[in-house]
Formats: structure tokens, C-alpha cells, sequence
């Protein structure tokens, strides 16, 4: 039994659930998922998905459209607490953006090889929440039509961004992050597109492919300048994991609002986002390879090392939690002391335990080995993630903000119903560009699957 | 959804049918510049109203939740005001005389400001008005007037909001039809041939209480033509009690004034002294000057005690409180008059209250001659008598109190006139009733109503008032009445000066003032208010105007010899004392002021272009050119020197309260079994129907109620409570915890919370609460919700007036659109019990109701932010830093030590003089004393008054999105469960040296400035708001959605045109009054010469009754801020996060008894 579960054993195919399924040829492989594009009729479910976001994305755009009409004042936000669904679903967003980052390039680079068959996903899915959350900073200001003042562009004023502060970086971190994110997975895609353009039966789709693909023949020159483009971007991809939520960190950690002013926060929000990416890989291939039939692709031991990622980055959140706790004991600072005893007692103390709860006590679980190795138990956990994910963010901005230095200035927070259209909103969003990337792009990177079958292996041992 | 199908009421309203009279009589009152587009729109019809709303697509039906208070107030501001009001209107024609900033008159871009009050019964607010091209701006206190020192109050700061209110009416009135004011006439001079046969003996008068010398002449002059006729007063609140007291001791009505600055130990029998209304200001400034420990100087500060009903100001600012029930007021006031010798037989009270008394007896016998006893306004004129009584058994009569003539010109026992016109009316034998003013239809007690029945017996009622109110709807005819600011008019300040009132601007909506109304039963109706008033001065006050005048000789007195004039001169001897002690700030301040250069230049100088309208309307004789240098003085001051009111000479009885006990029949045994007049609450005997208490106490925002419309009033926060909006019945903690209302306080701040405490929702500033029925003699409310206040003495229950209006604008709320805001407390209200009353039921009625609170926490929770200590602690130790600050050495910098000076990542700023750049050498900072605030609002009004703060309603201060840029907040002392008293904190932006915010501003819309204020700069910012979440201080306020009213026209004109005026997404804060900054800087740079201290005043310090507020150089050692900052009770708010505030704080020293519980209580 224990053998199964050694993170070591990764040799022994024969025992481990491979990463493809037996059987598997190339031509299979290419059939398999580009039919999924090419062929296959459209399945009805996936008119229903995408009709359901398509009414939760419209309901976003009317929450924008109502919002830059009327002011933010229709959200919850007030005085003391200036940010909270805005900035909450920023970060929530952004973290979750992080995953795909995560197992594209680090993972390419540690030469995990699990990973092809997740990667192209977990970059899409990156994308769209880099997406969803990008909306949010631009949105939240007062006059978001004067937004681009945060960028440093040659300007009449003859005024530059202040580059003292976190937000500004944030602008750099967040657009240098998605640029990357995009180009990466483009790029990946470029020998999957030229493959659906050749097997594209329509003229409309031949053409189109064929423009995207942007003349992709397979030659080895254009192989080899593909493999060092992509090791390139790995490589610039890489830090970007640590640092875009590093400095999505400092809006808070340079504050001096008790609860946000501490030093671990790059650490522990860089961990979170990890977490919250790979909850939300979970929430979305388990479902997918079972409605797309892509087990062969997307075996058992994908899930199984998602969920080991998730167990190890939950506990580093843990230990976050427990080191803030532990600090506003050892500091002897009564601001910081009250603010951890205002999130067990106060008001919002329901939150921060269902935070707890969501975070630390259930993903628990996963070290017990049929929970790991149960599709729905790692389903649910998950989704506890997602949940607790986003209980974090509010336990960190309003909760501390609502009781900050002088009492007089205490407030409470509560949302609107727009704080939650468009939050719901964005979670629509989402999915409906999921769902146009499930049907219109390879959800699995074709070539490099093709890599992982037999055949291949062989050649590269031989 | 058209909002005529939300509220069709107010269409009805509105709505007046097209007649050709009803045409005529708007035309008529048109005047000037005014023109009109269709006959339609001139008649306001439904169907123009209809077309406008269509027209304009930014009136149209929005989409929100809900139609809110502040759209709906922008969609009628814009289409009413298109009807009514043209764009701008002119000085009236009458010579008026302004002060002056510049001798050569009017400068375009340049603030004028002219002398003015408003009448007020307790003593006039004796104002100075800034007028930007006309249109009168701010309303500040005329700091030449012995009664205002440049103080001004609440409402009289917001009475420029009332100026331009879109709601006031507009048209005479009759009988719902427009009519115009000759048709007016023809009416009454008809009436009038009827009453001349019968001598006038159906014609009634009800004033409010007239302490105008002309419009007393007036009525005089009436009633000697008509001698059947009657002229009566009613105000619901105000002196009367207080003069009624003083006929029963001194057996004559006189006007007690009171010397706080030669008063060591003060006892203010439920006296709200300190709350600063417009008669107390002066009172203010007086005990603070004795409030203000200085390192160095050994002098005991001065010590109140306050034996009071409810919580109060005055109350929760003293060293020591008793909280009593009213019904054993009486017997703890009867205790210590026996304890010091006032005679009668006083029981001593059992339990903390004796000990209490005994201190009290002590303490003011050991300082007899300086000591004072000050009864409130509220209470019967019995406590008022034993007041007296002990002030002359202590031998303070004519030290620290003193009786002058009264103040009010026909002082009488209102309740008494109220009683007989309504027998008389309901007798039948009223013909004419004339309401000149007020609002008795609302504010009369509910056993003696003026009601619809009443006025519908009287064949002919005139009412003359601001709106269409209660009155004015049961009224045959309804005069406009115009608003202080632009009528003619005097008034009688606290001590009796006579206080001219001179208009601003011309009559926006065509009203009359009460001297022209009077003028209509006269043979001369036509007469203009100022030729009235004019005529009175030349006649009948010419002795005392000339007199005044003479004793100024040269007529263009300087700054020096004014202040000495309207000091020294004007008080007879024993208010000189106090003028000595107030001359040394008014004379600091006039020194360097621009008041005083304005003055010196002022008189006579700019006559507006209209001398010529004046001479000719002047009317009659002999106005010699000494009277004409009189007069302008007078206007120019803006009061009449040497009319203060001559002191009596009166010997107090010394029995005067034991008989007056004696006649009432009850004498009085102390627990609770008392009352002595009728007014006095009936004892506890029928304990099952009714448990509890009733205070009765005007609105510390609205006051009687006719401010309920002045949104500024209706948006500031309550000083003890920060509601808005609402009015509350107030309760204890152990009462509501027996009634079982409100909540269990939530686990972090429980600590040392009471049992029960309102209920916090998450909203932000919302608190839900339960609305209790209040069954009192019969009467019923049946929505009073409930508020929790610690310091409120059990059983008992406070309420307000002034909620509940049925009738009243957009903002008070009415009864057509069911948008009436709070409960009507008058409903409660009877003769026998009119501010306080034994017999109260109170039930639950199981409904919540919402309220909107600018502060929910009132603890500090043990953390550093109002240093404070009692007096003895000061002298030992006059730092009163908490023991964190002072025992930690300076390595182990804990969580509350300062960190030095340059312990930041980021250069120093420099703010040393550099001679080539004009622009450095000035260091800006502000001292507020914690001391001597007594959390009055006056500092918030005048600061949305001078920096265009929007008001944004309830809805939004519930999600805590108030606007304003100072705040006061309050935290209580003391036992969490009975406090002994309050902080109170005024909070403007600190202006960091270090700002937080600073650095996170993305797009540099708050920097630093090379004086070292953080400034705000509104087109840059973009709205991230990171700068509010990262103030420590919460200082910061963000425009959510748009709060400014960009439409109605008048609000147009009432805006400082000096301050920008933000629109929706922006960040704002205080600026320090940027602008008043850089007005001196030009006015200095132009003079070649640095800016004085004092020159540039902020408008909170401008306003402070009690001078709490400084502002000035940081960099000249020798201007009054550096000097208090230098003090050692000086201290940063939160220094110890670095951010080095340069708005600072000097630690609150109070002065309790040691012998007493909370005496022993130390420092907080």
C-alpha cells in the first residue's frame, strides 16, 4: 500500500496510473482531441454551459455598465473599508490565475512530465482569470475612465505614476504577467492550430486555423526555434509565479493597517495562489474529462498530483495562518493583538473559522489515500478551497479594515447585491470563455501528448 | 418609473390650477431680472412639470434602488427651481454698510462681509456674513460682538443652507389658491374696519418670544390703535423658565448673566450651557478660558459640576455628573441650596447622590464669591429660584451673576398666554389670528394644540413663516416670510445688545419680514422693513444709537479702540472682568486679523452703489449727520454699543423658593416624591401603567424643529450619540436590558461593555433598533426607537422635538409622500408636563427600524488617543502620557513610543526660509485642545459650509459615507456602565509629516506640499481609494457616488467659490482651508512681508466657541500654535505609527472632585 503513495516512485510506470492511457498511438492521440474540436457534435451540455455563462457574463456587463453610470457607491464599499469584493475578487482571481503558470513552466522545467496533458488548460484557464481579475482593479477606481493614468505614458500633464506605490506595481506585474501568460500559451498552441488546420474540413476553419497558426509547417527549424521560444518564455514565466503575487501582497503588506503591515505575506500569498490555481485545476478537469471522455489523457495521476500540490501549499497557508497568529501574540503590539482577536471573536469571526475550516482542517483529507484517489472527495475539497480561497482574501481586506486604529472609525461591511452580480458575474465570465476554449481549441496540447506515447518513449530511451 | 407615480403627493402639492389670478399674483412677485417662458410654467401645471421631467434627459426617471432621498432631491431641485428662481439677484437697494477687506470697495474675486444676527430667544447670534459678489457664502460670529467673539452655532452656520433652500415658499398664499399681496391687503384693511368698531377685540398677535425692540414698538403701536386687541408669544423651548424663575426670586422679570471666567466652581442644574447655542456662546469661551492649563502657570483650572436628567454636553464634558431622575431633581437641588445656606429644608439624599451633594456643598462654600450655580432653561422656574437663591447665599450676585433688564421686550408666562388664546378662540372670540413666525400648530403642547379645529374657528388666521408648514396649511392665508439674510431687522444678544440685522441679498423668493407684515395693520401697510426700522432708530432708539455713537466720537475707530469700546465699554461693571480675560485672544487675533483692518476702514466706505436708494427711502426727520455716523457704525458693527441691558438692581428673596414651594402646595420631601409647581413631574405613584420618566429636550441638530428641512442639520451627527437624521428615545443600558431591547455586545469589544448595547448591522454606520411605543397621560407614539446611551439615569426616557414633521420639505420629510423622518414628540408633550413628566408606559412593539450613526464604538479600548488626567495629575505630571509612552526605555520602542525624528526611508522635508524662493519658510500645523472641547458640531458646519461638503442622506451615512472633513468624536470616561463623562475629539486630516497616504497614491493625487500640508489635487485622483484604507486616522472621505447636488440654481450661489467642488469618484479631506492660506499669503506677499500669526484663521477654528482650535506657523516659535505645541500636554495622535501628525492634540485636563467615586477614577 504505502509504495503507491511514495512521491519517489515515479519510475515504476508499471504500478503508477500512467500519465496516458495504454494503447495510445500518435495518430490516435491527434484524433482524440482534435475530434473534440473538429468532429464531434457539439454536445448539448455544452450549449447549456455556455448559455448559463452567457447570462451570468451579461449580467456582469450590466453591473459595469450600471456601475460606471452610478458610481461604485452601488457596491458595499464605505468608510473605513475602502476595499473589499473589488480587491477580493482581484486577488482571488489572480491566484487561481496562477496555477497555469505554475504547470507550464516550472513544471516543463523540472521536466514533470504529468504535466503536458494539464498545461494547456491550466494556461487557459490562467488567462481567463487573469482576465476576470484585471477587470476588477480597472473597475474599483472612482473614475475608471481616467484608469490608465496609473501607466507611465509621455503625457501633457508632465506627471508619471507615483512608483512609491504597490498599485503601480501592480499595474506592472499584473500586465507583464498576462502578456506573458497570453504569448506562452499562444505560442504553444501555434503546432496544435497548424494540426487542426490540416485536418480542418471547412474552408472557414482551414483559413482561420491557418491564420493562427501563423504558417506552422513542423519543419525542424521551426521546431527547434519553437522549443527555444518556449524554454525562453518557461524561463521569464517562471519568476513571474513568485513575483506577481508577491507584489499583490505588498498592496497590502506595505500598508499599515494592522493585518495587512507583515512582512510574510509574498510568501504566504504566493503559496495561497498556488493552492487556489490548483483547487480551481481540480474543479474544472474533473469534471471535463469525464464529459469529454479524456481519461485516457487525463489519468489518475494527474489528479492525484494536483491534490498532493494542493495538500503541500495548503499547509504552507497553514503555517501563514498560525505565523500571523503566533506575531500578533509576539509583537506586544496591541493593534495587531486586537486585530487577531477581532478575527476569532468579533464580528466576522464566523468567517475566519469557516476560513479555517475551509483551508486548513478539510484539505486535511487528502492525506488519507481514498480520499486522494476519489475523484468527487477531491472534487469537494477542492471546491472547499476555492471557497476558503476567497474567504482569506475577506478575512485580510475588510476584516482588517473594518476595525483599524481608532474606535471612533470602526465600521461594518456588508455587499450589495451588485458587490455579488458581479462577482457571480466574472465566475460567468469565465466560464464562458472555458467554454468557447473547450470547443474551439485543443484543451490538450496534441504534439506533446504525442510525445508521452509509447513510441515515443521508446525512441528517446533507444 | 415616473416619480410622480412614487409620490403623487408632492405633484399635488405643486399643483395649482391655472386661473388668471392665480398668474397675476406670480407676476406680481416677480421683480427684477426674473422672466417666464409659457403660461403653462408659470402656473407650474402638472402638464409643464410633466414636460420638463421629459424634456431634460438627466431628470428623467433613473434607475436605482429605489428612488433614493438624493436623486429625488435633484430631480425636484432642478425642475422647481427652473420655475421660480432666476439666476442671480442683487444687494437690495437699502444702504447697507459692510466690512470691507479692501477700502477701495468692491474687488471682483474679493469676499465682503457685513455684520448681521439671527434672532434667537436666548440672545441673538450676532453674525459676520461673507457675501462673494453678492450672495452671502458663510456665516461666521462677528468677533467684534461681546456676545459671539466670532463664535458662531450650528444653526446659525447652517441658516445659509435655509437661505437657498429650494423648499421655502415662494407665494402668498389663500386658501390654496396663489394670491398676491395686495389682494392680501385689501383682505385684511377690510378685517381691520370691522375690528375698529369693536376696538380690535377679535385680533390676536402669536409671536415667537420678541426680543426685537422694533418689532415690539410695532405690536405696541397696534395695540395702542386697537386696545381690544391681544398679542401673545409661544416658543416651545427657550428662556422662559428661566425668566419666570427669576420673577419668583427677584419678583420681577430680569435676565441673569453669568460670569464663568470669575467662577472657580460651577453647578448646572440640568443646564446644557456649554452646547453653544446662539445665547451661549459667549458662555463657552468664558469657561473655557478657565479651562486651559498652561505649563508653568500653577492656577486651578475652574470646576463644573453637573447634576442633569439626560446626558448632555454640558453633562458629559464636566469633572463630575450626577445623573438623577427628574423627579428627584428637585429634592438633590433642594439638598444643596439647605447645604449652603439657601435656606429651605432640604433632605439629604440617600446613597451616591449624598455624597455628591455634600462634596458639592463643600466645595462651593469654600470658594463662596467665585463660585456658581446655573439652572437649564429646561427647568421649572422653581430650580431657577433656588439657583438664584444659592448664587446669593454663595455671594455671588454680582460676581458671577448678574440680573439686567430682560432680554425678551414683553417677558410673560407663555404656557399661560397659550392657555388663554386657545380659551379665547375656542370661546369664539378670536376674529383675527396672525402668526407671525413659528410653527404652533406643531410645537404646541398636545393638551393645549392649536389644532386644525381651532384654526378652522377663527374666521381669519394669517400665518407668516419660512415654509409651508403644519401652520400655513391650516391657515387662510400664507405670507412667505423671508429669511434673516435678507430682511431687515434687530435683535437683543445674551447680555441685551442690540444687534442689527442687515440683509445679504435680495428677497430670492418675494417674502415679507415680520416688520412689514405688522406694517399691514397699520395705516402706512406698504412700508419697506427698513424704513420701519430705520424710522424706529431715529425715534424711538435714537438716545441709545447716538449715545453709542458718542462714545466713539471720531466715528472710524480703530481696530484697538473698537475692541475696547465693545469690551470695556459696553458690559457695566461686572461683565468687565470676563472681557478682560476674553480681550487678550480677541485682541491677538484682531492684532494681526483681517477683520480688524477691515473694520478700521470699513464704516461708511462701501455703501454697496445705493446710498442714493437709501437717503431716499430713509424716510421722516432729523437724520443729522450724527445720527447718520450712528447708525452706519451700528451696521457696520453690526450692533449698538452701550445697549447692553443696565443691570438691575434686585435683592434675590431669600425665601422667594421655599414660598413659591409653599403655594404649590407639596413641599418637598427628597427620594422622589416632589414636584413643587405644576411643571414638575408627578411622583412615581401609579408605578403599574407607566414605570418610567420623560425628558423632553430639543434636538441638539434641529432644535424645535425648523430646521428640519437645513439638510447640514439634519446630516450632523448628534454630539452624544452621532445619529443623523432621526430622533431616538434614549435609554440606559439597565433599562433596556429590563425592557430587553437592544443586543448583546459582540466578543471583541465586550470587555468592559454594558449588558445590552444597540444593535450594529453590517452595513457600516447602521444601527437596527426596536421601536417602542410610549404611552404618556393618554397620548401615544407608536415609533420611538430606542437608543441606548450610557449616563442616561434609569427609567427614564429622553425624546427630541422637532421629528415627525407632517409638513415640512423634501429633506425634513412629510406626510403627502409618507417620507415623515423620526417620531413627533410634541405628541407627547402636555402643559403639565412640558420637559418632563412621571407616568410613562413603554412597550415593545417587536419592529426594527433602521438608524444612521456617523460613530458605532465609543470606547478607546485601552489604546493612546485622548491623553487625559485630572488637574492634581497634570501638576505632578504634565505630560499625562500613558504608562507605556513613559516607562519603556527607549530601546524596547514597544507599540506607543515615538519613533525619533528621521527614522524614515525617504529625505526630510525642508521647510527652513530660503531667501531667493518666496515659496518656503512656512510650516503649517494645528493644536487642538481635547481640554476645552465641549463637542458642540460648530466646527463640522462651518467646515461644510466653507469647503461645499455635500450632504449625501441617510441611506448613505448608514454605509458610513458621511462627507464631512472634521468629525468630533466622542469616547466615553470612566465605568463603560455609567461614564462620567465624554471626550470629545475633533478630527481634521493630521496633515502628516510621514503620510500614509501619500505613498500609495498611484497617480500622485495627495502630495506633500512645500509648506508641509498634504493636499489633495481632485483632478488627478483616480478613486483607488488606497489612500483612505491606509489613513490611520480616517480622515479621508470618498466620493461613492455623485453626493453634490450639481443642479438646483440656488445651491449654485451658496458655494465657496474658492473651493473646488468635487464631483463623484474623487478623494477629499480637510485642506486646512488651503484657501484661506493663500489668500493671507497673497494679501502678505503684496505687502512684502511674511504672514502674521493669526491672519489666516480656519474655518473650525473661526467658528470654536471655546477656542480649541489653533492654527498657524509651526516655524515661528512665537505664534500661538508653536507655543502650544510646545506645551508638554501636547501630543501626536498615534504618533508611535510614525506618521509625525503636525495636527496635534493637547491632552484633556479636567478638574474633579478627589473626594467624590469618579474623582478617584484617574485618568482614562
Amino acid at each position: 500500500m504505502e509504495r503507491f503513495d511514495d512521491p519517489y516512485d515515479d519510475t515504476r510506470i508499471h504500478v503508477t496510473p500512467a500519465v496516458i492511457e495504454p494503447g495510445h498511438t500518435f495518430d490516435s492521440v491527434t484524433d482524440k482531441i482534435s475530434a473534440l474540436v473538429l468532429r464531434k457534435r457539439t454536445p448539448l451540455g455544452w450549449w447549456v454551459g455556455l448559455a448559463a455563462s452567457f447570462v451570468l457574463t451579461n449580467m456582469m456587463l450590466g453591473t459595469i455598465i450600471y456601475l460606471v453610470f452610478t458610481g461604485i457607491g452601488i457596491w458595499g464599499n464605505n468608510q473605513p473599508v475602502g476595499w473589499a469584493f473589488d480587491i477580493i475578487n482581484f486577488v482571488w482571481w489572480i491566484g487561481i490565475g496562477h496555477a497555469g503558470t505554475l504547470i507550464s513552466a516550472i513544471l516543463l522545467l523540472l521536466r514533470q512530465q504529468w504535466r503536458t496533458s494539464i498545461n494547456r488548460f491550466a494556461e487557459a484557464m490562467t488567462l481567463f482569470a487573469v482576465a476576470c481579475a484585471g477587470l476588477f482593479p480597472l473597475l474599483h477606481t472612482g473614475r475608471p475612465w481616467l484608469a490608465y493614468w496609473l501607466f507611465p505614458y509621455p503625457n501633457t500633464m508632465g506627471i508619471q505614476p507615483q512608483f512609491r506605490s504597490p498599485l503601480m506595481w501592480d499595474v506592472f506585474a499584473v500586465s507583464t504577467y498576462a502578456t506573458v501568460s497570453a504569448l506562452f500559451w499562444y505560442t504553444g498552441l501555434v503546432p496544435d492550430l497548424a494540426t487542426l488546420r490540416d485536418r480542418a474540413r471547412s474552408k472557414f476553419g482551414r483559413v482561420v486555423f491557418g491564420m493562427m497558426s501563423l504558417g506552422w509547417r513542423g519543419s525542424a527549424r521551426h521546431w527547434a526555434r519553437y522549443e527555444v521560444v518556449y524554454l525562453l518564455l518557461a524561463g521569464i514565466s517562471t519568476p513571474l509565479v513568485l513575483s506577481v503575487h508577491t507584489i499583490v501582497s505588498f498592496d497590502f503588506a506595505i500598508g499599515i493597517i494592522p493585518g495587512w503591515h507583515t512582512p510574510i505575506f509574498p510568501p504566504y500569498f504566493v503559496a495561497g495562489a498556488i493552492y487556489a490555481g490548483f483547487a480551481m485545476v481540480l474543479t474544472l478537469i474533473i469534471p471535463l474529462r469525464k464529459f469529454y471522455g479524456l481519461e485516457d489523457f487525463i489519468t489518475d495521476r494527474h489528479l492525484r498530483n494536483a491534490g498532493k500540490v494542493m495538500l503541500a501549499t495548503g499547509l504552507l497557508v497553514a503555517y501563514g495562518y498560525m505565523s500571523e497568529a503566533f506575531i500578533a501574540w509576539y509583537s506586544a503590539n496591541k493593534y495587531e493583538q486586537f486585530m487577531m482577536l477581532n478575527r476569532f471573536v468579533g464580528p466576522y469571526a464566523f468567517y475566519y473559522w469557516s476560513l479555517i475550516t475551509c483551508n486548513v482542517i478539510v484539505p486535511q483529507l487528502i492525506w488519507i489515500r481514498r480520499v486522494r484517489h476519489s475523484h468527487v472527495m477531491l472534487f469537494v475539497v477542492a471546491m472547499f478551497v476555492n471557497v476558503g480561497m476567497w474567504l482569506e482574501r475577506f478575512i485580510i481586506i475588510p476584516i482588517s479594515l473594518h476595525r483599524d486604529f481608532l474606535p471612533s472609525s470602526w465600521g461594518m461591511y456588508a455587499p450589495t447585491i451588485f458587490d455579488f452580480t458581479m462577482f457571480f458575474g466574472t465566475i460567468g465570465f469565465f466560464f464562458f470563455l472555458m467554454f468557447l476554449f473547450i470547443r474551439f481549441l485543443p484543451v490538450i496540447s496534441i504534439f506533446e501528448m504525442r510525445t508521452m506515447v509509447p513510441e515515443a518513449q521508446i525512441k528517446e530511451e533507444a | 418609473m415616473h416619480i410622480k407615480d412614487t409620490f403623487p403627493e408632492l405633484y399635488q402639492i405643486r399643483r395649482r390650477p391655472l386661473s388668471i389670478e392665480g398668474v397675476r399674483a406670480r407676476l406680481t412677485n416677480k421683480r427684477g431680472r426674473e422672466f417666464w417662458q409659457s403660461l403653462e410654467e408659470l402656473a407650474a401645471t402638472e402638464e409643464f412639470e410633466e414636460l420638463l421631467h421629459r424634456e431634460f434627459p438627466q431628470h428623467a426617471s433613473e434607475w436605482d434602488e429605489g428612488t433614493d432621498r438624493r436623486t429625488f432631491l435633484k430631480l425636484m431641485g432642478a425642475s422647481l427651481a427652473l420655475a421660480g428662481l432666476a439666476g442671480c439677484s442683487y444687494q437690495p437697494p437699502e444702504t447697507i454698510v459692510p466690512y470691507v477687506r479692501q477700502p477701495e470697495g468692491i474687488v471682483p474675486g474679493k469676499p465682503l462681509f457685513f455684520a448681521t444676527a439671527m434672532p434667537w430667544t436666548g440672545g441673538a447670534a450676532p453674525l459676520l456674513v461673507r457675501s462673494n459678489m453678492g450672495r452671502p457664502t458663510k456665516v461666521e460670529g462677528n468677533d467684534l460682538h461681546p456676545a459671539s467673539q466670532g463664535a458662531a452655532d450650528v444653526f446659525s452656520q447652517a441658516s445659509i443652507l435655509g437661505l437657498y433652500d429650494p423648499d421655502r415658499s415662494e407665494t402668498i398664499i389663500n386658501r390654496g389658491e396663489v394670491r398676491t399681496y395686495t389682494a392680501f391687503l385689501g383682505e385684511i384693511s377690510t378685517a381691520l374696519e370691522a375690528q375698529k368698531t369693536k376696538q380690535g377685540a377679535g385680533l390676536r398677535f402669536l409671536t415667537e418670544t420678541v426680543t426685537s425692540p422694533t418689532l415690539a414698538a410695532q405690536l405696541r403701536d397696534i395695540l395702542r390703535n386697537f386696545p381690544g386687541a391681544r398679542w401673545y408669544q409661544w416658543e416651545p423651548a427657550g428662556g422662559n423658565n428661566a425668566s419666570l424663575g427669576v420673577r419668583q426670586s427677584v419678583g420681577d422679570f430680569a435676565t441673569s448673566i453669568y460670569n464663568f471666567a470669575a467662577a472657580d466652581r460651577v453647578l448646572a442644574l440640568d443646564s446644557n450651557l456649554l452646547e453653544c447655542g446662539p445665547g451661549s456662546l459667549r458662555y463657552a469661551r468664558d469657561f473655557a478660558s478657565r479651562r486651559r492649563p498652561a505649563d508653568g502657570d500653577p492656577r486651578e483650572i475652574s470646576r463644573l459640576y453637573v447634576v442633569e436628567t439626560t446626558p448632555t454636553n454640558t453633562g458629559f464634558f464636566a469633572d463630575n455628573r450626577l445623573a438623577v431622575k427628574p423627579s428627584e431633581f428637585e429634592g438633590i437641588v433642594r439638598a444643596v441650596a439647605a447645604g449652603v445656606g439657601a435656606g429651605g429644608a432640604g433632605t439629604s439624599p440617600g446613597g451616591p447622590a449624598a455624597e455628591f451633594v455634600n462634596a458639592v456643598v463643600a466645595d462651593l462654600k469654600a470658594h463662596a464669591g467665585a463660585s456658581l450655580v446655573v439652572a437649564g432653561d429646561e427647568q421649572p422656574p422653581i430650580i431657577h429660584a433656588l439657583a438664584h437663591q444659592m448664587n446669593a447665599a454663595l455671594g455671588g450676585v454680582g460676581k458671577t451673576v448678574s440680573f439686567v433688564e430682560p432680554l425678551e421686550e414683553n417677558p410673560t408666562d407663555q404656557l399661560n398666554e397659550l392657555r388663554t388664546l386657545l380659551g379665547e378662540i375656542d370661546a369664539g372670540a378670536v376674529e383675527i389670528l396672525v402668526v407671525v413666525g413659528g410653527n404652533p400648530v406643531h410645537t404646541t403642547p398636545a393638551d393645549l394644540k392649536l389644532d386644525e379645529a381651532r384654526m378652522k374657528k377663527v374666521p381669519l388666521t394669517v400665518h407668516l413663516g419660512l415654509y409651508e408648514d403644519e401652520t400655513s396649511e391650516l391657515s387662510q392665508w400664507h405670507i412667505p416670510e423671508t429669511h434673516f439674510l435678507e430682511a431687515w431687522g434687530d435683535t437683543r444678544a445674551f447680555d441685551g445688545t442690540v444687534t442689527i440685522i442687515q440683509p445679504l441679498i435680495t428677497p430670492l423668493y418675494s417674502g415679507k419680514s415680520a416688520h412689514e407684515l405688522l406694517a399691514a395693520f397699520t395705516d402706512q401697510p406698504d412700508r419697506k422693513g427698513y424704513d420701519i426700522l430705520r424710522q424706529y432708530w431715529l425715534t424711538q432708539g435714537r438716545a441709545s444709537l447716538m449715545s453709542a455713537g458718542a462714545s466713539n466720537a471720531a466715528g472710524t475707530p480703530s481696530a484697538a479702540s473698537v475692541g475696547a469700546a465693545s469690551t470695556g465699554g459696553t458690559q457695566g461693571g461686572m461683565t468687565n472682568g470676563v472681557a478682560a480675560t476674553g480681550g487678550a485672544t480677541t485682541g491677538a487675533t484682531a492684532g494681526g486679523g483681517q477683520a480688524s483692518s477691515a473694520r478700521a476702514a470699513g464704516a461708511g466706505t462701501l455703501t454697496a452703489g445705493a446710498t442714493q436708494a437709501g437717503a431716499a427711502t430713509s424716510s421722516s426727520a432729523s437724520a443729522t449727520p450724527e445720527f447718520e455716523m450712528a447708525w452706519r457704525k451700528a451696521l457696520n458693527d453690526g450692533f449698538v454699543s452701550n445697549t447692553a441691558r443696565k443691570p438691575k438692581n434686585v435683592s434675590v428673596s431669600a425665601n422667594a423658593a421655599t414660598s413659591g414651594a409653599a403655594s404649590a402646595g407639596t413641599q418637598a420631601g427628597v427620594a422622589g416624591v416632589a414636584p413643587v409647581t405644576g411643571v414638575a413631574p408627578a411622583p412615581l405613584a401609579n408605578g403599574g401603567a407607566g414605570a418610567f420618566e420623560i425628558v423632553f429636550r430639543t434636538d441638539p441638530s434641529i432644535y424645535d424643529g425648523r430646521f428640519a428641512n437645513n439638510g447640514w442639520l439634519q446630516e450632523l451627527p448628534k454630539p452624544l450619540t452621532k445619529l443623523t437624521w432621526d430622533n431616538v428615545a434614549i435609554v440606559s443600558p439597565a433599562t433596556a436590558e429590563r425592557l430587553g431591547v437592544g443586543d448583546t455586545p459582540d466578543g471583541a469589544v465586550a470587555w468592559d461593555s454594558p449588558k445590552r448595547v444597540n444593535r450594529i448591522t453590517a452595513k457600516g454606520g447602521e444601527l437596527r433598533v426596536e421601536l417602542l411605543r410610549l404611552t404618556f397621560k393618554g397620548r401615544r407614539v407608536d415609533n420611538a426607537p430606542v437608543f441606548i446611551l450610557p449616563g442616561q439615569p434609569d427609567d427614564v426616557v429622553t425624546v427630541h422635538f422637532g421629528y415627525g414633521r407632517k409638513r415640512s420639505g423634501r429633506v425634513g420629510g412629510n406626510e403627502h409622500d409618507k417620507s415623515v423622518r423620526g417620531f413627533d414628540a410634541y405628541a407627547l408633550r402636555t402643559s403639565d408636563a412640558m420637559w418632563s413628566g412621571a407616568g410613562l408606559g413603554v412597550e415593545k412593539t417587536g419592529e426594527d427600524y433602521p438608524l444612521a450613526s456617523t460613530q458605532i464604538h465609543f470606547q478607546m479600548e485601552g489604546r493612546d488617543i485622548v491623553r487625559a488626567g485630572t488637574f492634581a495629575e497634570w501638576t505632578h505630571d504634565p505630560e499625562l502620557a500613558p504608562e507605556s509612552e513613559r516607562k519603556r526605555p527607549p530601546e524596547a520602542a514597544g507599540e506607543t513610543r515615538t519613533p525619533p525624528e528621521g527614522d524614515t526611508l525617504y529625505p526630510p522635508y525642508d521647510y527652513s526660509e530660503h531667501e531667493d524662493e518666496g515659496l518656503r519658510g512656512y510650516k503649517w500645523g494645528m493644536a487642538i485642545d481635547v481640554s476645552t472641547c465641549v463637542g458642540c458640531n460648530a466646527c463640522v458646519v462651518a467646515c461644510q459650509a466653507e469647503n461645499n461638503i455635500a450632504v449625501v442622506g441617510k441611506e448613505q451615512v448608514a454605509r458610513s459615507r458621511e462627507m464631512h472633513w472634521i468629525r468630533v468624536d466622542a469616547y466615553f470616561r470612566g465605568a463603560v456602565e455609567r461614564p462620567d463623562g465624554v471626550y470629545f475629539m475633533p478630527v481634521p486630516c493630521m496633515h502628516c509629516e510621514n503620510a500614509p497616504c501619500e505613498g500609495v497614491c498611484p497617480v500622485h493625487a495627495t502630495v506633500h506640499s512645500a509648506e508641509g500640508i498634504n493636499e489633495m489635487v481632485y483632478n488627478r485622483c483616480v478613486g483607488t481609494r488606497y489612500c483612505s484604507n491606509n489613513c490611520p486616522y480616517k480622515v479621508r472621505r470618498f466620493n461613492f457616488l455623485l453626493y453634490q447636488d450639481w443642479e438646483t440654481p440656488s445651491y449654485k450661489l451658496m458655494r465657496n467659490p474658492e473651493v473646488s467642488v468635487r464631483s463623484r469618484g474623487v478623494m477629499e479631506k480637510c485642506t486646512y482651508c488651503i484657501q484661506r492660506i493663500e489668500y493671507a499669503k497673497i494679501e502678505a506677499e503684496k505687502q512684502g512681508r511674511k504672514v502674521r500669526d493669526g491672519e489666516i484663521v480656519t474655518a473650525c477654528q473661526q467658528t470654536c466657541p471655546t477656542e480649541a482650535i489653533v492654527f498657524g506657523d509651526l516655524n515661528d516659535p512665537a505664534s500661538r500654535v508653536a507655543k502650544l505645541q510646545a506645551q508638554k500636554r501636547n501630543y501626536g495622535l498615534l504618533a508611535d505609527l510614525n506618521t509625525r501628525p503636525r495636527t496635534t492634540y493637547l491632552a484633556s485636563v479636567r478638574n474633579p472632585n478627589e473626594a467624590l467615586p469618579a474623582g478617584k477614577e484617574g485618568k482614562a
